[in-house]
């Protein structure tokens, strides 16, 4: 598989902060490929850094085979880019927004129409009401519409779906998975770590260091341990009494459920359930369950705490 | 050239659908032209006078009769006592009291003297200094021509005042010229660092920077609109200053309008280069107006003559654009000059436009920072 972006030990400061450390990474073509972290984790500056608009500190970067450092121009012109915040005119209409940002790219609306007219075709109705009224869901397809209107090879989509609602999420990953099967290669970002699992592959990152690469299923594989959710009514009271038992590896609230991780491997849930029931927690239940993605985050985020304190 | 196009027509429906932004750019100058030229003003018109006349003779009679006429003095009160002056004062029925001395006409026949005195209220030396100028001046044409008549002429020096250029001391010519730099400077630099940081604050400033558009079209792009706007916004209040204050252009209208636009030019790469420092929008605002707004005001020599202040501050007004600009303008509407005489000081507006120019493309940045 050829690359569409390659990142090597790329590197980021301000000030005094390490914002990015030894980023490495590749991304091939026509992938959708996920990159997962909470705010503040370095995820927009390394969006910044591979869309040419920072320069890093360390390290080099290919777009397109292309170098972000001496290239930018080329790299600019066949990229597609969407900021974080909502970063179109909110005193321009829909239309006459897609229209500027089709010609300061070059084109036309009409002449890419064919790959806007699915998300483009729901704003039509709305299409002289001014950006700034429009819905947080409404905004977000008209940026996505507004980054697509030149047809780059490379998309880059800095958290599309915060602050957006959940029926308009999954809308927006469908849209995604069709604009993947048009061959675009889509790095996209995200803190919500149910949205991992609609990617092809992801990179988990914390507090701006790469923890983990991998496909959704190899990221859960990582996780390495037998993983017990526990349901009771008294879901404090139960977390507390998990947390002081010796063998107890990991307790962390997880829904309405506590999951559990025990430091004795090929533990079965029955005898999980005596233990608990003998510290008078009755009617308790407990189950063996396939680890998430999150949870898998939350695991390899401990070793990495754990490693920084040895 | 097609999206340098989109993007001129983009920063115009900025500018036309913010009401605000539009409201400041075409009612600003039109308000305060009106409002400098009507209401702030040092002429004083219906100085209300009060008049203690303990002679009551054909002299008296005549240098009141003389003061009413001159237009600028409204006789609303005879006073009888000395006491009733004050009264009158604290009241504020008076601004300006006149007492004549018993046997006002006699004694001046006599002793070719006689005294008037004139009393003003000092709680305000501004006004109180004018109008005691303009009684005085009443006065001494009251002496002269009655001199005259007598045959026997004056004797001594006789200090004859003659305003060159604005013989009638009207205010209003102070103003269009400072109002013309203040409304430029404010609308040039202000708008255009406004603009562009707010494009930086919204995050649009990403895209733009990522399309094909080169920094030199975003720069001309958010340039070209205001140019064209303080241009009429120039025009607007030439016009207004000659068809409602009869404030002459007495020099080349062209050299004028040349002369305007090379301002305005470099009023709006200082606004360039203020948002090329700055990231907010807030404080392009502060900057420009803090920066911008007051000393054009004060430094200017607008309001207070450069020549009167402390060195420190009378070196720094030679940073100010709005100081040469209004020596142009002054020079050109009032005095007739022609560009000859006012070559240095537009030259130093070009280097300074340069300067700012040379700086701001050395800060603008093809990257975030």
């Amino acid at each position: 598989m050829k690359e569409a972006l390659l990142a090597e030990g790329v590197g980021k400061r301000f000030g005094a902060v390490n914002a990015l450390q030894d980023i490495t990474f590749a991304v091939g073509e026509g992938e959708l490929f996920g990159i997962i972290g909470a705010d503040g984790a370095g995820k927009t500056t390394l969006f910044r850094i591979l869309t040419t608009l920072l320069l890093p500190d360390e390290g080099s970067a290919e777009v397109l085979g292309l170098d972000v450092e001496r290239s930018w121009r080329e790299i600019r012109r066949r990229i597609g880019y969407m900021p974080g915040r909502f970063s179109l005119y909110p005193d321009l209409s829909v239309e006459e927004n897609l229209r500027f940002f089709a010609t300061v790219f070059g084109t036309t609306v009409e002449k890419n129409y064919e790959l806007i007219r699915e998300i483009y075709s729901q704003l039509e109705p709305f299409k002289t009401r001014r950006a700034g009224k429009l819905s947080g869901g409404m905004k977000q397809k008209l940026a996505l519409s507004c980054a697509l209107v030149h047809r780059p090879a490379l998309l880059f989509l800095d958290e599309p779906t915060t602050g957006v609602d959940a029926v308009s999420r999954s809308e927006f990953w469908q849209m995604l998975r069709r604009l993947k099967e048009q061959g675009i290669t889509i790095l996209v970002s995200t803190p919500y770590m149910d949205e991992a699992g609609l990617c092809d592959r992801i990179a988990f990152m914390q507090e701006g260091g790469v923890l983990a690469i991998d496909s959704p299923a190899g990221i859960t594989a990582l996780f390495g341990k037998q993983l017990f959710a526990i349901r009771h009514t008294q879901t404090w009271q139960l977390i507390t009494a998990l947390r002081s038992s010796p063998n107890a590896s990991s307790v962390y609230a997880f829904g309405s459920a506590v999951h559990y991780t025990d430091k004795r491997s090929a533990l079965r849930a029955d005898e999980l359930l005596a233990d608990l029931q003998a510290k008078g927690f009755e009617g308790a239940e407990v189950r063996q369950i396939e680890p998430g993605i999150e949870d898998t985050f939350m695991a390899l985020m401990e070793k990495r705490t754990e490693a920084a304190h040895e | 050239m097609r999206s340098f196009r989109a993007f001129l027509l983009k920063e115009f429906y900025h500018i036309f659908r913010d009401r605000r932004t539009a409201a400041i750019l075409f009612g600003m100058p039109l308000i305060q032209l009106l409002l400098f030229g009507f209401a702030i003003r040092n002429e004083i018109e219906e100085v209300k006078l009060g008049i203690y006349d303990q002679s009551h003779d054909v002299v008296t009679k005549e240098i009141t009769d003389k003061l009413v006429s001159s237009g600028y003095f409204l006789v609303t009160q005879a006073l009888h006592t000395q006491a009733e002056i004050e009264r009158a004062f604290s009241v504020g029925t008076i601004t300006e009291a006149i007492v004549f001395e018993p046997g006002f006409a006699a004694r001046l026949q006599r002793e070719g003297k006689a005294d008037v005195q004139v009393i003003t209220d000092g709680s305000n030396p501004n006004v109180s200094r004018i109008i005691t100028g303009y009684t005085a001046s009443v006065l001494r044409e009251y002496r002269n021509d009655s001199a005259k008549m007598a045959a026997g002429g004056v004797v001594g020096v006789e200090a004859v005042p003659l305003m060159m250029f604005n013989p009638a001391l009207k205010s209003v010519y102070l103003f269009v010229p400072g109002l013309m730099a203040l409304i430029l400077m404010l609308v040039s630099a202000l708008m255009t660092s406004i603009s562009i940081t707010r494009e930086k604050e919204t995050g649009t400033m990403e895209l733009l920077l990522v399309s094909s558009l080169r920094p030199v079209q975003i720069i001309v792009g958010k340039v070209v609109p205001y140019l064209l706007l303080s241009f009429v916004n120039v025009v607007t209040v030439v016009a207004l200053a000659s068809l409602v204050f009869g404030v002459p252009c007495r020099g080349s209208l062209l050299l004028l309008m040349l002369e305007s636009l090379l301002f305005i030019t470099t009023a709006l790469s200082l606004g360039i280069f203020i948002s090329s420092i700055t990231s907010s929008q807030q404080v392009a605002m502060m900057i420009s107006l803090a920066g911008l707004l007051l000393p054009t005001i004060l430094l200017s020599g607008f309001i207070f003559p450069v020549a009167s202040m402390p060195l420190p501050l009378r070196l720094i007004s030679n940073l100010i654009p709005a100081k040469w600009y209004l020596i142009i303008v002054r020079g050109i509407m009032l005095k007739g000059t022609t560009f000859s005489y006012i070559w240095k000081e537009s030259l130093i507006l070009l280097m300074m436009t340069l300067t700012l120019i040379a700086a701001s493309i050395k800060k603008f940045s093809v990257r975030l920072q």
